[in-house]
């Protein structure tokens, strides 16, 4: 095959949780390969780290879904633009974005995010004791890992105590996977309301939350405080459950990290979720990795490719937090490098001590052969983990 | 020993500096790179390398 065919997209993962096997074959061409989409578009795949990181810093490569040519990934409508959803900054570019970017990092540094773990870790308890309650055996997915992203979220976000089971039931409508359109729909239009009135709460009555701080820097309108809140609740969501069950699954196959803090950071590089989030499209001509690409033309920088790219990670399927993850592009880069990246390693760090200290008989409860993963979606993870203990 | 500078226009505040070279650079508290040491030396130096290396938005150069 020449680097001019078409291969079809997206490609599954037979040896999950590696990365489409298609994938070392592809970084092995020269120039970049060219997919048809389910829905009939080309775009341009980009499998090596350097090229992935290249595409993710170039000024001529923009993240704007209004752009024509923008990739739009099967079974959705597309991306959100910020001229749908104000404040969806993600899909603004520079300078646009810089503003967004400047009002929200106060409230993700290092420092600010260390301050969480106390909230953090009363979270995950809760969650522990509520599984628990139940009964020796849950579905970690459905029974933790969508829970405490979701509630950590809520608390930064300054959601009230009382409204957080609301809030957690919602958000859980959105990545269900047996959910319908219209439940989704209806979930996101319940959740966008309750983001309104609490903006105008918070408005009267300030706290000492995400909310009321952003409303206070005066740098976003309240209505860009709606979009960008939706934002962090829908980003900050299923990627982290994902990554929190994958993890388990990876963690009880190789005991001897557990615990081990280097742990997170390959974790995030062997699983790499978000392989399909950061799509890209050409505003002038550009040239990547010997290979002209046309304004005009989609873009779909494969993260799961560039961190198995073995120039960078020796043995990229082996897991092996020894070596040095750090450089993984697993929350993207540039300057659109994920924002919740430091809440993310708190999350995974306090869920991980909690679940094995406090239940260290903690197994999968199916065959490992058993277990579901998702391949259709725009994130990788699994539909369910049965567990007991 | 090398010379650090950074570019504060360009930092977006992804901490990856701040993990990766703890002794040469921190945050302010609006979440932009501060530079704590602009000539490490040794275990620092390497660190503030990988740092620039790991930085997102390339916004620090180290000086030899
Ligand atoms: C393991 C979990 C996560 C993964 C793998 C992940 C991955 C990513 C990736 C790849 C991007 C870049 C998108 C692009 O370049 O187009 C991104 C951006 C973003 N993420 Fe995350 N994310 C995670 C968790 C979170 C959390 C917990 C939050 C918030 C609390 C969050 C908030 C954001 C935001 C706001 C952006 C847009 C940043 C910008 O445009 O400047 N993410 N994430
Ligand atoms: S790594 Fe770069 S972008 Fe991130 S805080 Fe440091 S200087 Fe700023």
């Amino acid at each position: 095959m020449t680097s001019t065919d078409l291969v079809p997209f997206m490609l599954r993962r037979p040896g999950a949780p590696f990365p489409p096997p298609e994938y070392a074959d592809f970084r092995e061409r020269p120039g970049l390969v060219k997919a048809a989409l389910p829905s009939g578009e080309t775009v341009w795949l980009v499998t090596r780290h350097e090229e992935v990181r290249s595409v993710l810093t170039d000024p001529r490569i923009s993240s704007n879904p209004t752009h024509e040519g923008f990739p739009r990934p099967s079974r959705t409508v597309g991306a959100p633009s910020a001229d749908d959803v104000p404040g969806w900054f993600v899909s603004l570019d520079p300078p646009d974005h810089n503003r967004f970017r400047k009002a929200l990092i106060p409230e993700f540094t290092v420092r600010r995010i260390r301050s969480l773990r106390p909230a953090v870790e009363e979270i995950v308890d809760r969650s522990i004791d509520q599984m628990t309650a139940k009964g020796d055996s849950a579905d970690l997915v459905e029974d933790f890992s969508l829970s405490v992203p979701s509630l950590v979220i809520s608390s930064l976000l300054g959601v009230p105590k009382v409204d957080r089971d609301f809030f957690e039931e919602k958000t859980k409508v959105l990545v269900t996977l047996t959910s319908t359109d219209e439940e989704r729909d209806k979930a996101s239009e319940h959740l966008l309301r309750y983001i309104n009135r609490l903006i105008s709460i918070k408005s009267k009555r300030p706290g000492d939350d995400l909310i009321s701080k952003l409303l206070q820097g005066g740098l976003l309108t309240p209505q860009e405080l709606s979009g960008v809140a939706m934002l962090l609740l829908i980003a900050g969501h299923e990627t982290t459950a994902n990554n929190i069950s994958l993890g388990v699954v990876t963690l009880l196959q190789q005991k001897q990290w557990i615990g081990d803090e280097r742990a997170i950071e390959e974790l995030l590089r062997y699983h790499s979720v978000a392989d399909l989030v950061a799509l890209r499209v050409a505003v002038e001509d550009v040239e990547i990795g010997g290979q002209l690409v046309r304004k005009g033309e989609g873009i779909v920088p494969l993260v799961a490719g560039a961190n198995h790219d073995p120039e960078v990670f020796e043995r990229p399927h082996e897991f092996d937090p020894s070596r040095s993850a750090t450089g993984h592009v697993a929350f993207g880069y540039g300057v659109h490098q994920c924002l919740g990246q430091n809440l993310v390693r708190l999350e995974m760090d306090v869920a991980y001590r909690g679940l094995f200290q406090r239940l260290p008989n903690l197994e999968i409860a199916v065959p490992l052969e058993e277990l579901q993963f998702k391949y259709d979606g725009v994130l990788f993870g699994l539909h369910a983990l049965p567990v007991r203990w | 020993m090398a010379g650090i500078s950074v570019d504060t226009g360009k930092c977006i505040g992804s901490a990856q500096c701040v993990l990766a070279a703890p002794d040469v650079f921190d945050q302010d508290d609006d979440g932009f790179v501060v530079v704590l040491d602009d000539s490490p030396s040794g275990a620092a130096e390497a660190a503030a390398r990988t740092a620039r290396g790991l930085c997102p938005a390339q916004a620090i150069s180290v000086h030899d």
